[in-house]
């Protein structure tokens, strides 16, 4: 593989131009009549590395990013590219079944068109590797020598050095707002394009749910887009059926390690919960399939209710607020750790029970930041995938019985793009759209919870 | 004159207070109970699973003789040696060989349940040791995943009839299957194996570490040492804060949108799932190693700066190695949700069936918990003990990097 290839070869010169580096600033070191440098020779040696190596990894970024276009572009030069369907699915397929044969990856083609092609994109893989390693090395020559030529017994080779990591330390703490950044804006970008193919009224307060990725994407039934049923079906599940097992089963947990339990129970029972925390939603959403949901129908039928379904929302539901017990109940931890203890003994004092005292005085005082706790948790339960996906359904159903099947937004993320439909399909594009109002609304979430408990915090310090 | 004080236990005085602690004594036990229904609902997860995955890493196997001296097939060493080892025995008749024994020992019905790449198995062993084909060898073959649910007492009447007779005659056991951890997917669960995942997992987080650790590590640093107080290192504070919490599918549309729009040919490569993972791990690498910046005591920084050293030296020589085992708690705990995070890879395509170990980075793979996904689905019945089998090591490593981590924080934690 050439990017791995280009890198250590951008690792093996830094390494180079660092020894040269040093043995240089040695050399002036013992030079000089006071064996005094500017800076340090390991510093010389830092810049004439970091000269190196930062302008390689910038071009192999870049490089690694174009090669490819690049590649095709050339391929497509070949006297056989007239006959190549003008785009779509097809001429993706017989370009990337040459493209493996030609690195290796596959033994043969399947398409005799694509034999035409294996030998050009041969060619023109060999000459665009040797391109980037004549350029890499260039680059690295140049950075270096440059470098190299500037180290004198009174060159300042430190401030050089720490203005760079300022530099790389500023960089690496502004990826966070690029992701950010790149989120916002792809989703943007393509329900823009959604809201285009979909007239928004009709998405956001449509009750029927039923996008259809065999349409015809240009005229695009806007009625079956509504998004009410998948809006409704995710509080459902996540807010209200996860959130009654969860609230209650998660403060009562907390009150009883943070007041009554000794501190031996607690040190077992804290990392359990913990664990209960660590189980990948996977494993929960198997175990909802596997187990629970079957339980669940069974249980219903035997009540009577012959409609039942195997993949109610109930179970999903269940299982979700198991998962999000332990993250209520740290959060409600935190929350009533931070009510000052005056309050607590000044409410014994005055004969309380212990139980009164955490009804009446801590939960009250605690409350801002249990709520915000919830908030969170709830906004953690409306983006939860994998449990839904495996033991939810994907029939659209408006309805408040929770043995009925339901889906969720994330459900329906996964559906429309897991599927076979085209990138320029309504369907497909309305998962960007719903993956932007889940990531509204939890931003929401979010920065009113953190708001509360940031104030909350505040009220008692 | 005295006014009688009128005794505090009155009968409605003691009523009362029965009554708070029959309440105080409810409310405890309700407390207790919430812990222990947590606790039992994480008992029977891991048992439900255990018991599932006891028999994932078993295999129902056939029992077949073979005797090579009648066979006439010739096993050269230099041969097996070469990669036309497979070959060569295929041309000598070597399936026919086994599909032979196999009638003999099992009788026509129980040979046609071996699978008909079984010999595969038998080549392989040769290769390894050319000399058993001067004797004869007992050899037991994978059963067919109809046989193998004839085993389970599942499946159709004349399969649990064969079965019951096979295994009569001790010639159908379940073995532990070593082969599970060293081959890939497949179609047939009886032929399974999580090795290819195992891997695709090991080079994507690979590639999540050795992006999110640097440059997590790097910004922490900078919020927590350098960052001015202005709008600028506000935004950035947000914007990590709210990473933090942003749903792990929505990091997946991201790398959907943005990644493999700019490397189209690496469609669920490690590469792309690792750059995925790696976005969604940094906020949590931040957000730890800031804690663990913080809890390193001013009069460290006070002492170096006193001595001559620069702020960048301040922090590299004296600051970071102090944090670093906190930090390092934090990146293993970010890793290991890392490991068992399924959603964003789903969307970025790391779903296909992938029937080889990945090469390398760039080559198509699947990752552990995508398997269990993925196996989870699948109808055959012998897939539901894989599945769980499949969890339990998952399962086991997050343990063993959690254990690791509380490892680490009680060892190097300091007091100040």
């Amino acid at each position: 593989m050439s990017l791995t290839l280009l890198l250590l070869l951008a690792l093996g010169l830094g390494l180079a131009g660092w020894l040269a580096a040093r043995a240089r600033a040695w050399s002036f070191r013992r030079a000089s009549p006071n064996g005094r440098l500017a800076s340090l020779p390991t510093y010389h040696a830092w810049y004439v590395a970091l000269w190196i190596i930062l302008p390689v990894l910038i071009f192999v970024g870049i490089w690694s990013a174009i090669a490819p276009g690049l590649i095709t572009q050339a391929v497509l030069t070949a006297p056989a590219a007239d006959q190549l369907p003008a785009f779509g699915f097809q001429r993706q397929t017989i370009l990337n079944e040459a493209r493996a044969v030609a690195t290796g990856a596959a033994q043969g083609v399947f398409n005799p068109l694509a034999r035409e092609f294996v030998e050009p994109y041969r060619e023109a893989i060999g000459r665009y590797n040797w391109i980037g390693v004549i350029v890499t090395l260039a680059i690295a020559f140049l950075g270096g020598v440059y470098a190299f030529l500037r180290l004198k017994p009174d060159f300042a080779a430190r401030n050089r050095v720490e203005k760079i990591v300022m530099a790389i330390l500023l960089g690496a703490s502004l990826v966070a707002i690029l992701t950010t950044l790149g989120i916002f804006v792809s989703l943007v970008f393509e329900t823009i394009r959604f809201f285009g193919m979909v007239n928004p009224i009709d998405f956001l307060f449509g009750l029927h749910w039923g996008p259809d990725p065999m349409s015809n994407a240009e005229n695009p039934d806007s009625s079956r887009y509504g998004a009410i049923p998948l809006f409704w079906g995710t509080l459902f599940i996540g807010a209200i059926i996860a959130m009654i097992v969860a609230i209650p089963l998660g403060l009562m947990s907390a009150i009883y390690l943070t007041q009554y339990a000794n501190p031996k129970f607690r040190a077992w029972v804290k990392p359990a919960l913990e664990i209960l925390a660590g189980v990948p939603t996977v494993v929960y959403g198997y175990f909802a399939a596997l187990t629970i949901a079957p339980a669940i129908r069974d249980f219903a039928i035997s009540l009577g209710a012959s409609s039942a379904s195997s993949e109610s929302a109930l179970a999903a539901g269940l299982v979700m607020g198991v998962m999000i017990i332990p993250f209520v109940s740290s959060m409600a931890d935190d929350s009533i750790a931070a009510v000052p203890q005056a309050m607590r003994d000044g409410s014994l004092a005055m004969g309380a029970t212990t139980n009164e005292t955490i009804r009446r005085v801590l939960v009250p005082a605690a409350l801002p930041g249990i709520v915000a706790g919830v908030m969170l948790a709830i906004s953690r339960a409306i983006g939860e995938t994998m449990i839904v996906v495996m033991a939810a359904s994907t029939a659209a159903n408006l309805s408040a019985n929770p043995l009925d099947s339901m889906t969720t937004v994330t459900v329906q993320i996964v559906a429309m793009l897991t599927g076979e439909g085209s990138f320029d399909h309504p369907a497909t594009l309305s998962a960007f759209a719903l993956g932007f109002v889940l990531f509204l609304v939890t931003l929401g979430l979010n920065f009113i919870a953190l708001r509360v408990v940031k104030r909350f915090r505040e009220a008692y310090e | 004159m005295s006014e009688q004080i009128a005794p505090t236990r009155t009968p409605v005085f003691e009523a009362r207070l029965k009554k708070r602690y029959a309440a105080e004594k409810r409310f405890r036990t309700m407390g207790l109970g919430a812990i222990v229904f947590s606790i039992t609902v994480l008992l029977y997860l891991l048992g439900t699973m255990t018991l599932n995955g006891i028999g994932g890493f078993q295999r129902a196997e056939v029992a077949v003789p073979i005797d090579f001296t009648q066979a006439g097939i010739s096993a050269d060493p230099a041969v097996m040696d070469s990669s036309g080892a497979m070959q060569s025995l295929e041309d000598q008749g070597l399936p026919q060989v086994v599909q032979y024994f196999a009638d003999e020992a099992l009788g026509e019905e129980g040979a046609a349940q071996i699978g008909g790449q079984a010999w595969r198995d038998v080549a392989a062993a040769i290769a390894a040791d050319p000399g058993i084909v001067e004797r004869q060898e007992t050899f037991w073959l994978p059963a067919s995943a109809n046989l193998a649910s004839g085993y389970e007492g599942e499946g159709s009447q004349e399969m649990q009839a064969l079965a019951a007779s096979l295994a009569a005659e001790g010639k159908l056991e379940k073995n532990f299957d070593v082969g599970f951890f060293s081959r890939a997917d497949a179609t047939n669960p009886q032929q399974v194996g999580i090795w290819g995942a195992l891997k695709g997992s090991i080079l994507t987080m690979i590639v999540t570490l050795a992006l999110a650790f640097p440059i997590g590590v790097l910004a922490a640093l900078y919020l927590e040492e350098y960052a001015p107080k202005n709008k600028w290192t506000d935004v950035i504070e947000l914007s990590i804060n709210n990473l933090a919490a942003v749903p792990s599918i929505i990091f997946g549309l991201l790398g959907l949108a943005v990644f493999l729009t700019v490397f189209p040919n690496f469609r669920s490569a490690p590469l792309i799932g690792g750059m995925t993972l790696a976005l969604m791990t940094m906020p949590v690498i931040v957000i730890a190693g800031r804690n663990a910046i913080k809890a390193v005591p001013p009069s460290i920084r006070d002492g170096a700066l006193a001595v001559g050293a620069s702020p960048v030296q301040v922090v590299f020589h004296h600051v970071l190695p102090l944090a670093l085992p906190g930090i390092l708690t934090g990146t293993i705990i970010g890793m290991a949700r890392a490991l068992g995070e399924t959603a964003p890879l789903l969307m970025i395509g790391m779903r296909a069936f992938v029937a080889s170990p990945p090469d390398d980075f760039t080559s198509p793979a699947t990752v552990l918990p995508m398997q269990i996904f993925l196996w989870s689905d699948e109808i055959d019945r012998g897939f539901v003990e894989r599945t769980s089998a499949a969890i339990i090591v998952l399962l086991l490593f997050l343990l063993v990097m959690n254990g690791l981590a509380i490892y680490l924080r009680n060892k190097f934690e300091k007091k100040w």
